[in-house]
């Protein structure tokens, strides 16, 4: 969301690149030859994994997104605690989604940072990144250069 | 059962649709599932009611003011006190802020394209920048009305995204002149942006009629805050229940007390629960949240523009309830243009200025609830703590979560409607999305989970085998 306000920079950026996938776009399957992709989120479950890996496969840079990205933040606080007991508090003693893999996927043991599961290319941290952040990350992807981030755009939270 | 696949995007969180055919090749059942869980309610165990705006107003990138506001009020009940005047006014300033900004980023970016762009409209183009290419004007008013919410929010707790400025007793910090000011100045374009945006949907409304009969038109309660006079209201008063004629069904009851009427069902097939209103029993306790069932339960708005809008909206169903969930689009516009009447007003209200903001007190009770109307609909935050205020036990209920019955009737309406033979094509699929996305759901919320997806429909014969999946490619 942090990313949306990037506000009418977002007009400006849509005439430099093309987004071919996304939660705003109606593009479902995750394209081959992609060259930059934002992942936001920490890795919670089996289609979580599935998709990060797909995606690792087809781009050239991949960014961890935000601190639940580069972290595990605040959906690994769960990890202490086996799994089925995260399921069965929150769901009780009956049929509980997430157990087993079935019309919802299987939650995983612990939620991940993104780089645990695959080869992360770049991170930008923040919760979440502020506006301004991304777009000087932004801007250095687009002039083809390894975006610095020093000082205060360096920080968590 | 056969059955079909559907994943949805261009709504927030992740989830599936899946259709089942009987033998027959007809709609036997449609279900909305949400993949996500992050269990929330457990990892808060340990943690101190004092951290809790901050830890779940991670819950969400969309609202998580709400959850900030709803958790600091739940921490209220804890520490036994009221927070000043002040600090209950600039709550209220910053949640309608949320209201504009989350109503804006609803239509604007996520369902004008459907709108104005047409449902069956080229898919690859069918978003905020075809609707750029399209009407470059609208859709910069869009984004501009969006970041004025944004802006309010930034104002008052200097981020845009989870601020950490509500606290259990008020809030961080008041108002700065200077920032009101700000605010104050850029009104005019928002009011006028909000307007426009009504109108255009009240013009255009008649072209939509085969989708407003589809989308989740069904007779229903609605379950809302109003205020004590039956006023429109997103921060305080009591729960009222109405039936589609817009009879109260029940009113005045305590928010505090809602596990004596709201239960709460667990079905294996989906991370989100599924409420219900215990008089009626499960699931025919089905009711509806968020704009439309505010629209519905109030008595009036309180504000002249937003009242105006509000005997339109009536109109169009004879004064009884709206019962089409296409209509929580109309709903929310008319929202917006509440929320930017009672903004004026608390910009023009002196006492948001003032530094009387904070009830300082310790542990005072062991069980709070706090409740609130975010975006979507009401959202309870419900917590058992030690003498410490550490946290023993929580439960959420959460705005998307009281849809869920609702959300599942809807798809299987639309499915009933245009489903064609054993194939999903594209109408069908966008249609299906659309029905969700009416209720614009936040998923992340709902499951209290993080990530943005799409969703997918899955279509199954009679005995279990998928017969189609969609995954619409490119």
């Amino acid at each position: 969301m942090s990313f949306l306000d990037l506000d009418e920079r977002l007009l400006e950026l849509a005439a430099k690149a093309e987004l071919v996938y996304s939660p705003i776009v109606d593009i479902k399957e995750y394209p081959d030859d992609v060259d930059v992709v934002l992942v936001e989120g920490a890795v919670g479950n089996s289609e979580h994994r599935h998709l990060l890996e797909e995606i690792r496969r087809k781009t050239r840079i991949l960014v961890a997104f935000g601190d639940c990205a580069v972290t595990g933040n605040v959906p690994s606080l769960r990890n202490p605690i086996p799994r089925e007991e995260v399921l069965r508090a929150v769901y009780g003693d009956g049929d509980a989604p997430g157990l087993e893999e079935g019309d919802v996927p299987k939650l995983l043991p612990q939620a991940l940072p993104l780089h645990a599961v695959v080869t992360v290319d770049r991170f930008l941290p923040g919760c979440p990144p502020p506006a301004d952040r991304i777009w000087k990350f932004i801007q250095g992807l687009l002039a083809g250069k390894r975006p610095e981030l020093v000082g205060a755009d360096l920080r968590f939270g | 059962m056969r059955e079909i696949k559907v994943p949805v995007t261009r709504i927030e969180g992740h989830g599936l649709i899946t259709i089942d055919l009987d033998r027959g090749g007809k709609v036997a059942r449609a279900r909305f599932h949400v993949t996500e869980g992050r269990g929330f309610e457990r990892f808060c165990q340990g943690r101190t009611v004092w951290e809790m705006p901050g830890i779940t107003a991670r819950i969400c990138g969309i609202c998580p003011v709400s959850h900030l506001l709803c958790s600091a009020k739940a921490g209220d009940a804890i520490l036994a006190v009221r927070p000043p005047r002040p600090a209950n006014k600039l709550r209220r300033l910053m949640n309608l802020g949320q209201y504009v900004q989350s109503h804006a980023l609803s239509f604007f970016h996520l369902s004008s394209p459907d709108l104005l762009l047409g449902w069956d409209s080229d898919p690859k183009a069918r978003n905020v920048f075809g609707l750029a290419q399209a009407t470059p004007q609208l859709a910069l008013d869009g984004i501009r009305l969006r970041a004025y919410g944004q802006e309010i929010i930034a104002a008052l707790g200097e981020k845009k995204v989870h601020p950490a400025w509500a606290v259990p007793g008020g809030v961080h910090s008041p108002l700065a002149a200077e920032a009101r000011d700000r605010l104050a100045a850029k009104f005019p374009e928002a009011m006028r942006i909000a307007q426009d945006a009504l109108s255009l949907y009240e013009n255009q409304m008649s072209g939509w009629a085969d989708e407003v009969a589809a989308f989740g038109d069904f007779p229903s309660l609605f379950m809302s805050l109003v205020g004590a006079d039956g006023t429109w209201e997103h921060h305080e008063g009591r729960i009222r229940f109405v039936d589609a004629e817009r009879r109260i069904v029940a009113d005045g009851l305590d928010p505090a007390r809602y596990p004596e009427y709201i239960g709460e069902a667990v079905e294996g097939w989906s991370y989100l629960k599924f409420p219900y209103f215990q008089d009626a029993g499960y699931p025919d306790g089905l009711y509806r949240v968020g704009p439309l069932a505010r629209l519905n339960c109030c008595d009036r708005i309180g504000s002249p523009l937003a009242d105006a809008a509000l005997a339109r909206f009536r109109a169009t169903a004879d004064g009884k309830a709206v019962t089409s969930s296409f209509h929580y689009h109309y709903a929310r516009l008319i929202e917006i243009v509440a929320a930017l009447e009672r903004i004026a007003a608390y910009l023009d209200d002196p006492e948001t200025l003032s530094a009387r903001v904070r009830a300082e007190a310790g542990v005072n009770e062991l069980e709070g609830v706090g409740v609130h109307e975010a975006p979507r609909g009401t959202l309870f935050h419900h917590y058992w703590v030690d003498e410490g205020g550490v946290l023993t036990r929580a439960n959420l209920i959460v705005s998307t979560g009281h849809n869920n019955l609702a959300m599942n009737r809807t798809v299987t309406q639309i499915a009933h409607r245009y489903l064609d033979g054993q194939k999903i094509r594209e109408g069908l699929l966008n249609r299906l999305e659309g029905g969700i996305r009416a209720y614009d759901p936040c998923l992340s919320c709902s499951v209290h989970a993080v990530g943005q997806m799409p969703l997918k429909v899955v279509l199954r014969g009679p005995g279990g085998e998928v017969l189609d999946e969609r995954a619409r490619d490119a």
